[in-house]
């Protein structure tokens, strides 16, 4: 890489201001972090104290049949993909969508079907010819449950119609802030709610009956373990986001070194070439 | 007089965790007044306005639709939205209602004047929170306030 040093003083330049640019998206995506992991805090008891209520009800309705607890044979499958809306956070979202497509290989088109959460994901989906039933996208960096509650809505009440039998969601699970986890987990049909087993044995006047109102309490818990996920692949957008911006700081910062290095060396080599001119130019003087 | 915990969870934060003398709302089977040491009960909430008696005086929360647990020792609202009357900002409740009145004029077909009935509804319940908070001298604001630890 022989330049001359003006060359290289120009790239240095360009260097250190991307390095300026990455540095500070790097401290912005910590500070989202801290706030969507608050929002993560925040939003816990309502999900611990319906769980809590799912299993005191489950435990006196337990004959019940609802659809959403129904194993149904499988002729359709859903996929909640979450992806982010913006780029720039490393493997982030090629994670999430290179998983999701290991959950279709081998499968038609007809038997399965996609609702996406953030603009990447649709944007893949829908190019690639992929079938989407429904997507969310631009949500606020600390997403809130209005946010989410309608795409949240609208899957439940199609798993509901039997538009698809079970569904996944496919998504980065946070587990700190440098490390995120590909997972696709199972949600519907709900089966987790044998836990009412070890329930208390607390006898309930229900009102206006069990039936009913288990039948709202379902479609409302499901909708939360949708806004759990969601706020969870937030969290973990921002940590890889995090990283992502700061491994390219420290990648900025070598470049500048061995620039830094390149450029003494083109600067000493001149000086050089200099001296022996000027030695040579007196030489013949003599 | 005796108190018991109520704590309003949305799925956004807890609204509210405080001791009660009483608590009125309306449930799916009509009204409910719930005193401390209730028989266990659960039920279905309708959204409106639900009153609060506190130690101080009564205040007044607006809520869309969720659920109550009624323990004899404890009581858990789990609603989708819930704000206390003298937090509620009007500014925004009469945009609110502004859209939805315009919506309901514009609209016949039934899915979209159904929502918008939904929100012109909702509007009313925060307008009657508001109003009813502040009649009554706004007292959680005033426990709240009264505690140095709350944001």
């Amino acid at each position: 890489m022989a330049q001359s040093p003006r060359d290289i003083r120009r790239r240095i330049k360009s260097v250190q201001n991307t390095a300026q640019i990455t540095k500070a998206m790097e401290m912005v995506a910590a500070a989202k972090l801290r706030r969507v992991q608050e929002a993560v805090q925040l939003s816990k008891p309502y999900l611990e104290k319906m769980q809590e209520m799912l299993a005191d009800i489950a435990h006196s309705a337990r004959f019940v049949k609802h659809p959403l607890l129904a194993v149904r044979p499988v002729r359709r499958t859903g996929y909640l993909v979450i992806t982010s809306d913006r780029g720039l956070a490393g493997a982030y979202n090629a994670n999430v969508i290179r998983r999701a497509l290991q959950e279709f290989r081998g499968k038609d088109k007809a038997s399965y079907t996609i609702f996406a959460v953030g603009r990447k994901g649709r944007d893949f989906f829908s190019r690639h010819g992929y079938p989407l039933s429904g997507e969310a996208t631009g949500l606020p960096d600390s997403p809130t449950y209005p946010s989410i509650s309608s795409l949240a809505e609208q899957i439940v009440s199609a798993y509901g119609a039997e538009e698809f039998d079970e569904l996944y969601m496919v998504y980065n699970e946070f587990i700190n802030a440098v490390t995120q986890r590909t997972v696709a987990v199972k949600v519907l049909p709900l089966t987790d709610l044998s836990k009412a087993d070890t329930a208390r044995k607390v006898n309930f006047l229900y009102e206006p009956d069990e039936v009913t109102l288990l039948t709202a309490l379902l479609p409302k818990y499901a909708e939360t373990l949708v806004y759990q996920a969601v706020l969870d692949a937030k969290a973990s957008e921002h940590g890889a986001r995090m990283t992502a911006m700061g491994n390219a700081s420290d990648a900025a910062g070598e470049m500048i070194d061995s620039l830094t290095l390149a450029l003494n060396r083109a600067r000493q080599a001149a000086i050089t070439t200099q001296i022996a001119e000027v030695v040579g130019g007196a030489e013949a003087l003599k | 007089m005796s108190t018991v915990p109520l704590q309003v969870v949305t799925p956004d934060r807890v609204v509210l965790d405080m001791d009660i003398q009483m608590l009125s709302l309306r449930g799916g089977g009509g009204e409910l007044g719930i005193l401390p040491r209730h028989t266990p009960l659960a039920t279905t909430v309708k959204p409106g306005v639900i009153k609060v008696k506190l130690a101080e005086g009564e205040d007044f929360l607006a809520v869309s639709e969720g659920f109550l647990q009624v323990m004899p020792d404890r009581i858990t609202l789990l609603v989708e939205s819930a704000e206390v009357g003298s937090f509620i900002d009007m500014d925004r409740v009469s945009l609110a209602k502004e859209r939805a009145e315009k919506r309901l004029a514009e609209h016949a077909d039934d899915v979209q004047t159904e929502r918008a009935k939904a929100a012109l509804q909702r509007a009313n319940y925060r307008t009657e929170a508001h109003e009813l908070s502040l009649k009554h001298g706004e007292v959680i604001k005033h426990r709240i306030e009264g505690k140095e630890n709350i944001r």
